[in-house]
C-alpha cells in the first residue's frame, strides 16, 4: 500500500507514528513545501523570544523518519491533486501515485490587504522562516518598537516574545477586548492590565489603516482612530484559515476548512484530511469546525493513519482549547469558557491581586468550558470533565476551589479515571 | 506492562510516597541531603489527595492513549521505548503547561523553580518497584502487570 | 481549674534534628496530636512534640523515614522506694483527681512469676534418637472435643463380631490377611474440631477491635486451618464466609446470638469468665457502638454495650449443662460446644463441674490474659497464672478418670512457641493466643485501647485509624507467626524425640523446673532440673 501526506508537522507525525505502530510495509511518503526537517510551530514563539535555539525547535528526532521507514520529500509544493488517478503533482514537475492520501496542509496565516503592506519589517508569524526573517531583521536593524496585528491567542504569543527581547509593543485588535473568543470579559481585562502592567500598548476595538515606510522599511502605521504609531516591526498575528485550495480544486468538499467524518476522511473515499486544513468534529459546540490547536492536529492525523492501515478508532472529537502566559501569568482556555451567561450556568471565582481567576461553563449540569488565569492546576480535570460529559451539578462550587482535585468531582467519575482499564474498584 | 494500581481503602495518608519520590528524583539520593541540601528541593511526582478519612496517592496513570502526548508541543512527552512509561524529558520542556490542560487527572503538575517544566511520573526510570510502591507502609500502592 | 498531679508526661520523645526532615509524617499519624508543625504548611518551621499527650505506641518512630525519633520513658524519678513506686503514686494521684475507676487495655503488666521462664525442656541425647523436622514427618495436627472411654469396632467377615475386644482372638491382633478395610467404627465420635497446628486465635470482639482486624483474623485461621473467636461481639455479615474457621462466642450480653450466628460456626463457646477481668463484665462505651457494631451486636447505635458478670441464666452449674444442651440442640448435635472460664482459685474443681456438665473443649484464662479494657485492678490482681491452673485442672481430670470428655485449651499470655511447647507438655491440648496476634499485627502495648485511639489500627472504630490495618498485610503476618512457631514447635519436638503432638500431650516429664520452690514444682507436677 502507497500512502502519500501532504504536510510535515503535527498532523503528519501524529498518522505516521499510528501508521507504524500497526503497520510496517505500507510505503510511507511525506511531501511539504517547507525545507525545513519537522518542528513545532507552536514553540515559534519561544524561539523568537530567544528561549530556545534552532536544535531545539525540533519537534522529533533528526532520525524520525529512518526509524519510521517514511520517505520525506521536502522544498516540495504539491500543485494538484488527481483523485481519480490517484495521484498528486508537484510543482516541479513529479508525480506520486497513492492508495491512501492525507492532505494536512495546515493553515495560511490571514493577512488583510492595508495599504502601504509591501515594505519590509512587516511579516507573518506562522512559519519558521517567517520567524527567521524577523530575527534577520531585529538583529540588522535597531528596532525600538513593535506592532502586532491580532489580539487573539497567536498575536498574544508574539507580544510576549517580542517583550523577552526588549522591544515595545503595540497590540492592535479590532474587537472590543483582547482574546476575545478565548477568555471573557473579566479574563481578558486581567490579560489586558499585565501588559499595560509591562509596557504593552494594548489598543483594542481598533486596526491599522495604513503602514507608512522610510526607506523601503515600514516606519509608523495609522490607525483607525487616526492616531500614528512609531513601528520598526509589524507582525501579523491574527492567525490562520485552513489551506484548503488543493481540496477545493480536486473537487472535494470544502466549507471553511475540508469536511471530514469521524475517520478523518474527506467525501472521497481514499483521501483524508487533518488539522489545521481539517473541518471535524468538535464535542463541545457538537458539529463540525475548524480549530487550528496542536493536540487536535496530533490526534486526527493519528486517527486518518490509523483508518488507513485498518483500525478504525472514531475520533470522539475535539475541544477547543489553547494557554497563553504573559508576564509569568498563565491563562487557560478549555471548550466554550467565554460563553456568555445568557445562555448557560456561569460560575466563577476571582481574587483580581493574585489573581486567582476562575470561571466555568455549565449547560444541563455538565461542564462545556472552563476559563483559569493565574492558577492552572490540574486544569486537565475540566477538560476529562468537558470530554466525558460528566454530570457536576452536585459538585458545580467545589470545582472552583484553588484546591480543585480529584476528590472534587462525583465519586463514580473520580474512581473510573483513577483506576481505569479494567482495574476493579 | 506494569502500572501502579491505586487501593484508597488502605491508604492511611502518610504521604511517605511523596517523601521517598522526591529523594528517588533527587540528584544526591540520600533522603537527608534530599530535604536539606539540594536547593531548590525536587518536587515529588505522586500527590495525596485528602478528605476525611479518603485520601489516595495519585500519579499517572500511563493511559494507554495518552492525551498529554498528542498535546506536547515539544515533543518533550514521549513513550519509553523499553518500560512503556510516558516520560517528559525535562531537557525539551518549554513549560508551555498544554499537557496540564488535558491530562483528565491532574497528574501533571508545574515545577516553577528553576527552568519552568511540567513534571510528572516516570515509573522510577524502569525501577523494579517503583519508590512510592515500595515505601507505602500500608500496602495502598501495586505494580502489577496490567 | 485545680493543679493536676497527674500531669507529667509518661514518656519523653527524643528527635535528634539532624535527621528530622519536617517531612511531617509524624504529625500526620499520631492519633494523639503528640506532634505538630510549627510553621504554616509548605514554609519554613520544625516539627515539635507534645510529651504529654504520648503513650508510647511508637507509631511514629516506625514511619519516621530517616529514623529520627526514639521514645523514653520520662525518667523523672521520685526518692526511690521500695514499696511506694512511682506507678503507685500516679494511680493515687489520677483517683484524687478523678474519682474513677483506673482503666487498663492488655495483660496484667505485673512482676508476677512468669512459671513459662522458669520450666525447661528436654532434648534427646544418647538414649533416645532425635528427629530431624527436615527429613521426617510432623505431626501438629489436633483435634479438639470429646474423645469416647474407648473405640468398638464391627468386622465385615461376622455380623457385630468385635474383634478387638479384649477376649476375642486373645485380645491380640487380627488374624494374619484379615482386611484392614473389613473394619468399621461403631462408635460414635462427638464433633471435633480439626486445627492442623495447635494453637487458635483468642477471643476478641468487633467492637473491642477493628472490622480490619477482625479480617485478618479470620482469614489466617482459613488459611493456616485453625481457628478464631468472635469473642461478645457477634458475627459481622462480611465474615460469614469464615464459618467454618469460627468459634463463636455466647457471651454473658448474649450480643448478636442468633440461630444463624450459632450455625454458620464451627464450634460454640459460652464464656463464662476472661482472665483479665475474672467475675466482672465487659463495657464497650456508646461512643464506639457505630452502625455496624450495633447491627452485629443486635443492640441499638450508639448506647452502651455492657456484658453483666453472669449470665443472667447461669447461677449454678445446673444451669449451664442447661445452656450447653440447649446450643447442642440448637446446632443438631454437629459442633462441639465450649467453656470458656477465668483461671481462679479452685479452678480444678470448676473445670471438673464443667466437663461433667456436658462440655466438649473447656477454655482456661489465666491472669496474664489480654483485654481492650478493663479495670487495672482488677486486671491486675485477680486471677491465677494460667501455668499452675493448666497443671491443676489437667491433673485433677485425669485423677478423676473423665481428662478424655473434654479437650482443654490454655489462654493467657502465650508468648512464644515455646510457651505452647510447655502447655501442652502440661497437659493443654491447644492453646489459644490473643496478645502475641495482636503483636503480630502491629500493636506495641502502650496499654491505651480503652481510648480508642490504637494507631495501628487495632483497636479502634475511627474510619481515619482502621485503614491503618490492611488485611491483606495483617492476614500475612498472622499466617508468618503461626507458620514460625510450628516450625519451631517441630524442632523441639524433634529435639525431644517426638513427631506427633500427641506424645507431647500431658507429658510432664519433658519439663523440668529451674528457680521454683517444691510447693511450685508440686502445684506444677515437674520435677526440679537436676532430678
Amino acid at each position: 500500500m502507497k500512502i502519500v501526506i501532504i504536510g510535515n508537522s503535527a498532523t503528519a507525525v501524529g498518522a505516521v507514528e499510528a501508521i507504524r505502530e500497526y503497520n510496517q510495509t505500507a510505503q510511507v511518503l511525506v511531501i511539504s513545501e517547507e525545507p525545513h526537517s519537522i518542528y513545532s510551530r507552536p514553540m515559534l514563539s519561544h524561539y523568537l523570544a530567544g528561549e530556545i535555539d534552532r536544535a531545539r525547535l525540533a519537534y522529533r528526532r533528526a532520525d524520525f523518519y529512518t526509524r519510521h521507514n517514511v520517505q520525506p520529500i521536502l522544498n516540495s509544493r504539491v500543485t494538484a491533486i488527481d483523485p481519480e488517478a490517484h495521484t498528486v503533482h508537484t510543482q516541479d514537475g513529479a508525480s506520486y501515485p497513492y492508495d491512501k492520501l492525507l492532505i494536512s496542509t495546515g493553515g495560511v496565516p490571514i493577512v488583510p490587504p492595508i495599504e502601504g503592506i509591501d515594505t519590509g519589517g512587516v511579516f507573518s508569524f506562522s512559519r519558521l522562516d517567517d520567524v527567521n526573517r524577523i530575527l534577520e531583521h531585529i538583529q540588522a536593524r535597531p528596532t525600538w518598537n513593535a506592532v502586532v496585528i491580532g489580539g487573539g491567542m497567536i498575536g498574544m504569543k508574539a507580544t510576549d516574545a517580542l517583550m523577552r527581547r526588549g522591544i515595545r509593543v503595540t497590540m492592535v485588535e479590532l474587537a472590543p477586548r483582547i482574546l476575545n473568543t478565548a477568555l471573557d470579559e473579566i479574563g481578558s481585562g486581567i490579560m489586558t492590565r499585565l501588559l499595560t502592567g509591562a509596557g504593552v500598548e494594548v489598543c483594542a476595538n481598533n486596526t491599522v489603516t495604513a503602514i507608512h515606510s522610510q526607506q523601503g522599511y515600514v516606519s509608523s502605521v495609522t490607525l483607525r482612530d487616526g492616531r500614528e504609531i512609531p513601528c520598526d516591526l509589524l507582525v501579523f498575528g491574527i492567525g490562520v484559515r485552513p489551506n484548503a485550495d488543493l481540496a477545493k480544486e480536486a473537487g472535494l468538499e470544502v466549507n471553511r476548512g475540508v469536511v471530514v467524518d469521524g475517520y478523518m476522511r474527506t467525501s472521497h473515499p481514499d483521501i483524508y484530511a487533518a488539522g489545521d486544513v481539517a473541518e471535524a468534529y468538535d464535542l463541545v459546540v457538537d458539529m463540525n469546525r475548524t480549530v487550528a490547536i496542536w493536540p487536535n492536529a496530533y490526534r486526527q492525523g493519528a486517527t486518518a493513519g490509523g483508518h488507513m492501515v485498518g483500525v478504525h478508532r472514531e475520533d470522539p472529537g475535539g475541544v477547543a482549547m489553547n494557554t497563553v502566559e504573559a508576564c509569568g501569568i498563565a491563562a487557560m482556555s478549555i471548550g466554550d469558557g467565554a460563553a456568555s451567561e445568557e445562555e448557560y450556568q456561569v460560575l466563577f471565582e476571582l481574587n483580581e491581586r493574585q489573581p486567582y481567576y476562575k470561571r466555568l461553563v455549565l449547560k444541563d449540569g455538565r461542564l462545556v468550558g472552563a476559563i483559569l488565569v493565574g492558577n492552572v492546576n490540574r486544569a486537565g480535570i475540566y477538560t476529562g470533565l468537558i470530554r466525558n460529559k460528566i454530570d457536576v451539578s452536585k459538585c458545580d462550587r467545589a470545582l472552583l476551589s484553588e484546591h480543585l482535585g480529584l476528590l472534587s468531582l462525583p465519586d463514580q467519575y473520580r474512581k473510573h479515571i483513577v483506576t481505569g482499564f479494567g482495574i476493579e474498584v | 506492562m506494569k502500572r501502579i494500581v491505586i487501593h484508597e481503602e488502605y491508604c492511611i495518608g502518610c504521604r511517605l510516597c511523596e517523601v521517598h519520590c522526591l529523594v528517588q528524583h533527587s540528584s544526591s539520593r540520600d533522603i537527608i541531603k534530599a530535604f536539606k541540601v539540594e536547593q531548590p528541593r525536587v518536587m515529588p511526582r505522586v500527590m495525596v489527595e485528602e478528605s476525611g478519612p479518603l485520601s489516595f496517592a495519585l500519579q499517572c496513570r500511563q493511559c494507554p492513549e495518552p492525551s498529554c502526548l498528542e498535546a506536547c508541543i515539544s515533543g518533550a512527552m514521549h513513550r519509553d521505548e523499553e518500560t512503556g512509561a510516558i516520560v517528559c524529558d525535562e531537557e525539551r520542556c518549554v513549560g508551555c503547561w498544554m499537557c496540564i490542560m488535558v491530562c483528565p487527572t491532574g497528574s501533571i503538575q508545574q515545577n516553577l523553580s528553576g527552568t519552568r517544566i511540567a513534571s510528572k511520573c516516570d515509573l522510577c526510570y524502569g525501577a523494579e518497584t517503583p519508590a512510592c510502591v515500595a515505601n507505602c507502609p500500608n500496602e495502598a500502592l501495586t505494580y502489577e502487570e496490567i | 481549674m485545680a493543679l493536676s498531679l497527674a500531669a507529667t508526661p509518661a514518656f519523653i520523645i527524643e528527635r535528634n534534628m539532624d535527621r528530622c526532615i519536617a517531612c511531617q509524617v509524624c504529625v500526620r499519624q499520631c492519633a494523639n496530636d503528640v506532634h505538630y508543625f510549627s510553621g504554616v504548611d509548605g514554609g519554613e518551621g520544625e516539627v515539635c512534640s507534645n510529651d504529654i499527650k504520648c503513650v508510647g505506641c511508637h507509631r511514629c518512630v516506625t514511619l519516621c523515614p530517616t529514623h529520627a525519633l526514639t521514645v523514653r520513658t520520662n525518667p523523672l524519678e521520685f526518692r526511690p522506694h521500695a514499696n511506694w513506686t512511682g506507678s503507685t503514686l500516679r494511680n493515687i494521684y489520677k483517683q484524687a483527681e478523678t474519682g474513677g475507676i483506673l482503666l487498663t487495655g492488655m495483660g496484667c503488666d505485673q512482676p508476677y512469676r512468669i512459671y513459662w521462664d522458669h520450666m525447661v525442656l528436654n532434648a534427646s541425647q544418647v538414649t533416645n534418637p532425635s528427629i530431624d523436622p527436615m527429613r521426617e514427618p510432623m505431626e501438629l495436627k489436633t483435634y479438639l472435643g470429646a474423645k469416647p472411654e474407648r473405640l468398638s469396632f464391627a468386622y465385615a467377615g461376622g455380623a457385630d463380631q468385635d474383634s478387638l475386644a479384649p477376649g476375642n482372638n486373645n485380645g491380640s491382633r487380627p488374624a494374619p490377611g484379615t482386611d484392614a478395610d473389613a473394619f468399621s467404627l461403631t462408635t460414635e465420635i462427638s464433633p471435633q474440631l480439626e486445627l492442623e497446628i495447635p494453637i487458635m486465635f483468642s477471643a476478641m470482639s468487633y467492637g473491642s477491635i477493628s472490622l480490619n482486624a477482625c479480617r485478618s483474623l479470620a482469614r489466617a485461621a482459613k488459611a493456616m486451618g485453625t481457628f478464631y473467636n468472635t469473642g461478645e461481639g457477634g458475627l459481622h455479615p462480611e465474615l460469614y464466609e469464615f464459618g467454618p474457621n469460627t468459634i463463636a462466642q455466647v457471651a454473658s450480653g448474649r450480643f448478636g446470638v442468633h440461630p444463624d450466628y450459632l450455625n454458620a460456626a464451627a464450634a460454640l463457646e459460652i464464656k463464662i469468665g476472661q482472665g483479665a477481668k475474672p467475675g466482672i463484665g465487659g463495657h464497650l462505651p456508646g461512643e464506639k457502638v457505630t452502625f455496624d457494631i450495633s447491627r452485629t451486636r443486635m443492640i441499638p447505635e450508639g448506647t452502651d454495650a455492657i456484658s453483666p458478670a453472669p449470665h443472667h441464666d447461669i447461677y449454678s452449674i445446673e444451669d449451664l449443662r442447661q445452656l450447653i444442651y440447649a446450643l447442642k440442640e440448637a446446632t443438631n448435635y454437629t459442633k462441639p460446644v465450649s467453656v470458656k472460664v477465668a483461671a481462679v482459685h479452685n479452678i480444678a474443681p470448676i473445670a471438673s463441674g464443667i466437663v461433667r456438665a456436658g462440655a466438649d473443649i473447656v477454655a482456661i484464662d489465666g491472669l496474664r490474659g489480654g483485654t481492650g479494657a478493663a479495670p487495672t485492678m482488677v486486671r491486675n490482681n485477680v486471677g491465677i497464672p494460667i501455668e499452675l491452673a493448666l497443671a491443676a485442672v489437667d491433673q485433677r481430670l485425669r485423677e478423676e478418670g473423665i481428662r478424655n470428655r473434654a479437650s482443654l485449651v490454655a489462654a493467657g499470655s502465650v508468648r512464644s512457641s515455646a510457651d505452647v511447647v510447655k502447655a501442652i507438655a502440661l497437659g493443654a491440648d491447644a492453646v489459644y493466643i490473643a496478645t502475641s496476634a495482636l503483636v503480630a499485627m502491629g500493636c506495641h502495648l502502650c496499654q491505651n485501647c480503652y481510648s480508642g485511639k490504637c494507631n495501628w489500627g487495632i483497636a479502634t472504630q475511627d474510619p481515619y485509624l482502621t485503614k491503618r490495618l490492611n488485611p491483606n498485610l495483617g492476614s500475612r503476618r498472622l499466617v508468618n507467626l503461626l507458620r514460625a512457631w510450628s516450625l519451631e514447635i517441630k524442632e523441639m519436638m524433634g529435639g525431644m524425640g517426638i513427631n506427633s503432638i500427641e506424645s507431647l500431650r500431658g507429658n510432664r516429664d519433658h519439663l523440668r523446673g529451674v528457680g521454683l520452690n517444691q510447693v511450685e514444682l508440686d502445684a506444677l507436677g515437674i520435677q526440679s532440673a537436676g532430678y
